[in-house]
């Protein structure tokens, strides 16, 4: 398990290492296309979930993910629609990408109770790996007032998705 | 009329003729994922109008149970205070969302 944390938690840190060397902020697009695809990743994660969990606290987080992540994207989408921006595909958001769907593959392959502890664990992590991603990369080198400030609305929800996943995480034990 | 009509009758023209007398509307806003006020004060039978500002779906839950609202994105709910006590509350879905209504009798 914590092999395949710290992949998920690696990919996020290519923001502060590879992606991002030579001291280049990612742009406003990089940024958007970035959180936007986050957010479809733990959208995919959690209609997984829905599908395979058994226990119906872990269900019904997976529903509260789907709701909110779906909503943080619509705002992302009419903002960047707004702005003329188009989100620019990079080498995060494709890091990201595998990552995640190489845990899908894996959680697909749990069943029950062994399933819920890894979906929900993987949901802390996650979180955890996006808030700090946000919060010392994406919101300070945003360079949009509006886009900034979508972001820390973001990490404030995200926020408080890691917390109700800790909570969930703690009564599976 | 049977008594038990009778009885709810009287309570209906009771509560119509009682309840408004103190009773106040209170609103409490939902905004970017902060309860606002933070704190405040109300009495029981108050109603409290929940105003959510968000197009994310919030709860006020009662850490003590007493009360538990849902409020769906862009929408206000309301609900009446039935029981006094200093009361911490916070979104079941958010939890970093905290704040604390105080209810006296």
């Amino acid at each position: 398990m914590f092999i395949r944390l710290s992949a998920a938690i690696a990919a996020l840190s290519l923001l502060g290492s590879a992606a991002l060397a030579q001291g280049a902020k990612p742009t406003d697009p990089q940024i958007a296309h970035i959180a936007y695809t986050a957010g479809v990743l733990d959208i995919n994660a959690a209609k997984q979930a829905i599908t395979k969990a058994s226990n119906k606290d872990v269900k019904a987080f997976a529903q509260d993910m789907v709701r909110d992540h779906e909503a943080v994207n619509k705002q992302a989408l009419d903002l960047v629609k707004k702005l003329k921006v188009t989100p620019e595909d990079n080498d995060t958001s494709k890091t990201l990408s595998k990552q995640a769907a190489d845990k899908l593959a894996e959680l697909n392959k749990l069943k029950g109770a062994e399933y819920d502890k890894a979906y929900v664990a993987n949901e802390v992590a996650y979180h955890k790996a996006v808030n700090g991603a946000l919060e010392t990369q994406l919101i300070p080198s945003a360079s949009n007032a509006e886009l900034k400030s979508l972001l820390q609305t973001g990490l404030k929800i995200f926020q408080g998705h890691q917390q109700h996943a800790e909570q969930v995480a703690a009564k599976l034990k | 009329m049977r008594p038990g009509h009778c009885l709810s009758f009287l309570a209906v023209l009771l509560g119509a003729t009682v309840v408004p007398a103190h009773a106040a509307t209170i609103q409490i806003t939902i905004d970017n994922l902060v309860f606002a006020p933070a704190e405040i004060t109300a009495h029981v039978g108050d109603t409290i109008e929940w105003i959510n500002k968000d197009v994310f779906a919030h709860t006020a839950t009662a850490r003590n149970g007493d009360f538990d609202v849902t409020t769906p994105p862009k929408k206000t709910v309301t609900s009446v205070l039935k029981k006094a006590g200093s009361v911490e509350y916070y979104c079941r879905y958010h939890p970093n969302m905290k704040a604390v209504l105080t209810i006296a009798p």
